[in-house]
């Protein structure tokens, strides 16, 4: 089994999901893909998805056993996991859908004798945002403080889910991605909502190192994974490293220091007007950032991102047409008045 | 935006050697001033006219191009505002800063260097111009004031002009403001990893092996050598291949004599030590000035690690055998720099 033969996608009506669904289709050694979602998608995504077939359901629902069995899957893509679901009832009900959801969802694929590989969406915030761990994460290592809530937290427990049907399906090769953060002109992600107002409210007296993966390069590395089932743990993240602070100025942003309470404060306000929400875990996200060692994806993965940190950054910018506070054009202007200025004092 | 930045050129005269060498700016002040022309005027009327005809035309050439070193000072200061405000740098994945560290950070740490504690520094040739090396030293002092004079000594002293990325205690990044800063000056946390990154990188990192227990130790233990931690900085140099290089730092011991460390306090506040000094607590903020005494800093001769085998840095035997190696070798160096010096302050 050199090529999957039919692969399921879950989270097919979100970003990752849908357009890895529409990649999968258009590869011609692939004869079926199976797109699975508890809502249905939009009119733009179903047209996109071309010949893959969807079902519309609850992937926390037996009933997602029986797809896998009689369409003989062999290849299972979860890309649902979200860290963020808009208008919902928040983190217990997100808790519910994640790991509930990635716990039926490997029973069915342990019971199911077809499946052969797994592929598992995971995240870079296993690791937590800590000054205290290495400054790259590599796969094996473990972070002095793992993440306790959140989002991060289910990602640590899904992992594990992963792993236990690894252990007791060994002809299943389970492969887990752990995803810097997404950054990209289409994509909706935390990053993005944050640097969204002109004025962005930041830690004082930290600055985080971000490692950022563009959205084209995330689903590049989930269409790799599935064509390569490989089992293991890889961390997928773009070269190099953005400063907090300078993530903010490349946007045209104005950066407001705030001590940590008072983030916290403006938060609850904006929790309240808008629909964002900063947590403890991205709080320190903010303060401290993260960055992976990405060797293993590509040496084992063979998987090389198109877009380095800084420009899956600006290709954000320039996508979202974000108005700059304070614009390039301005400081260029205002650096050649001021050289021309000391030119003529200088003579 | 690129594009622009590039093409800006800026016609400055009499300026080709003088590009941003805050040395040789004062060596042609004090060439400027009378006290330091080769000929003392004390000879004929002939002679004395010649060298008052020299000296004016000295004079001429000197006052020429400070006119074009003050535009030339304000291009690059206009040049380094817009790259920071646009946010036109990068940063490498430990989150160093070369502009950030060049800019900021290294004029900061050379008004002690030069002036306060006016290092003279020796043994430079024993580090490596290129590739990875490991410099170990002493560490005293109260507050780690070392690991930046070594730094500065390594970065405008050394033909290289190389970065030195120093391993610092964890509390460092803890610490707001203090924590970014020691990121972007291109330092990280003491850790394995950290460091067997660093050298694989062929980066000159400095390591202070006695940690806490050398710099919060009473002044009446100055100059002896504490514990070497465990010897981990040998396996990361074995490990990489890296030669040893031992540096003694004479004079850091006096900024701050600690008569005393008030070990509730310190627990109570959280940090290693809580000293008393003859200055601090009672005079309160003046207690903070360290005392200006005259530094000396000797780089040894390197200790080649290339002749041992894999298996060398996984072995006790041979790390505890370099390690005290390293440590007889600077606490000699020590012993042999206090013998030659005949005055604290004065050197």
């Amino acid at each position: 089994m050199d090529y999957p033969r039919v692969v399921l996608v879950t989270g097919a009506c979100r970003f990752l999901g849908g357009y890895l669904t529409a990649r999968l289709v258009q590869n011609p050694s692939i004869d079926h893909v199976i797109a699975v979602d508890a809502i249905a998608p939009s009119k733009d995504l179903k047209r996109r998805m071309g010949r893959a077939e969807f079902v519309r359901a609850d992937i926390r629902n037996p009933f997602i056993a029986k797809v896998i069995r009689n369409s003989d899957v062999d290849t299972v893509v979860h890309a649902a996991a979200a860290s963020y679901v808009p208008r919902s009832g928040g983190r217990a009900t997100l808790k519910e859908l994640n790991v509930m959801g990635a716990m039926q969802l490997f029973a069915a694929c342990q019971k199911a004798p077809s499946v052969r590989r797994v592929v598992l969406k995971s995240t870079s915030e296993v690791y937590g945002s800590n000054p205290h761990d290495p400054v790259v994460h590599t796969e094996d290592g473990s972070s002095r403080r793992p993440p306790r809530e959140g989002f991060a937290r289910d990602s640590v427990d899904i992992e594990g889910y992963a792993r236990g049907l690894g252990r007791r399906r060994p002809d299943i090769a389970v492969t887990i991605l752990r995803l810097a953060n997404m950054i990209g002109p289409a994509m909706d992600t935390a990053l993005a909502r944050y640097l969204a107002g002109p004025v962005v409210p930041t830690v004082f007296g930290h600055d985080a190192r971000l490692q950022l993966l563009h959205e084209q390069d995330a689903l590049g590395a989930l269409e790799r994974a599935t064509m390569a089932g490989l089992a293991g743990t890889f961390n997928i993240g773009a070269a190099g490293i953005i400063m907090m602070s300078q993530a903010i100025r490349r946007a045209g942003r104005l950066a407001l220091p705030l001590p940590t309470f008072g983030v916290g404060v403006l938060d609850s306000v904006r929790k309240a007007t808008m629909n964002s929400e900063i947590n403890r875990d991205q709080l320190d996200y903010f303060s401290f950032g993260r960055a992976m060692d990405t060797t293993r994806m590509r040496t084992e993965l063979g998987f090389e991102p198109r877009w380095t940190t800084l420009e899956a950054f600006d290709d954000f910018v320039r996508g979202r047409g974000l108005t700059p506070i304070i614009s390039p054009q301005w400081v260029s202007s205002a650096e050649v008045r001021m050289l021309a200025a000391a030119q003529r004092w200088g003579r | 935006m690129a594009g622009e930045s590039k093409a800006k050129v800026i016609p400055l005269h009499g300026n080709s050697s003088r590009t941003g060498a805050r040395g040789s700016e004062r060596v042609t002040a004090s060439k400027r001033h009378p006290s330091a022309l080769p000929k003392p005027p004390t000879g004929t009327a002939e002679e004395i006219e010649a060298v008052i005809r020299e000296f004016e035309q000295r004079g001429a050439e000197a006052s020429e191009p400070a006119t074009g070193d003050l535009t030339q000072r304000i291009a690059a200061f206009a040049d380094f505002f817009r790259k920071r405000l646009t946010g036109d740098y990068s940063v490498d994945e430990f989150g160093f800063d070369p502009q950030y560290n060049d800019a900021v950070v290294l004029p900061a740490l050379r008004f002690f260097y030069d002036k306060w504690f006016r290092v003279e520094v020796s043994g430079l040739e024993n580090l490596p111009d290129t590739g990875a090396g490991l410099v170990v030293a002493n560490h005293a002092g109260t507050l780690p004031f070392d690991g930046p004079m070594l730094s500065v000594a390594v970065r405008d002293h050394h033909p290289a002009h190389r970065d030195l990325r120093l391993l610092a205690a964890d509390i460092v990044f803890d610490m707001p403001v203090v924590g970014p800063v020691a990121r972007k000056a291109g330092h990280t946390m003491a850790c394995t990893a950290d460091a067997n990154r660093l050298l694989a990188g062929g980066e000159l990192t400095a390591v202070f092996p006695e940690g806490y227990k050398g710099l919060g130790k009473p002044f009446r233990d100055r100059y002896k050598l504490q514990r070497f931690g465990r010897g981990g900085f040998v396996a990361a140099a074995l490990r990489a291949k890296a030669p040893i290089i031992p540096c003694s730092i004479v004079g850091s011991e006096e900024i701050y004599p600690m008569l005393a460390d008030v070990k509730l306090l310190a627990r109570v506040l959280g940090v290693p030590y809580f000293p008393i000094t003859p200055l601090f607590p009672l005079a309160g903020p003046l207690g903070l000035v360290p005392l200006p005494s005259k530094w000396h800093i000797a780089f040894g001769a390197p200790i080649d690690t290339s002749d041992y085998d894999e298996t060398a840095a996984d072995d006790p035997m041979v790390t505890f055998e370099i390690t005290d190696q390293v440590r007889e070798t600077i606490q000699q160096t020590l012993f042999t720099l206090l013998g030659r010096r005949r005055n604290t302050f004065l050197g």
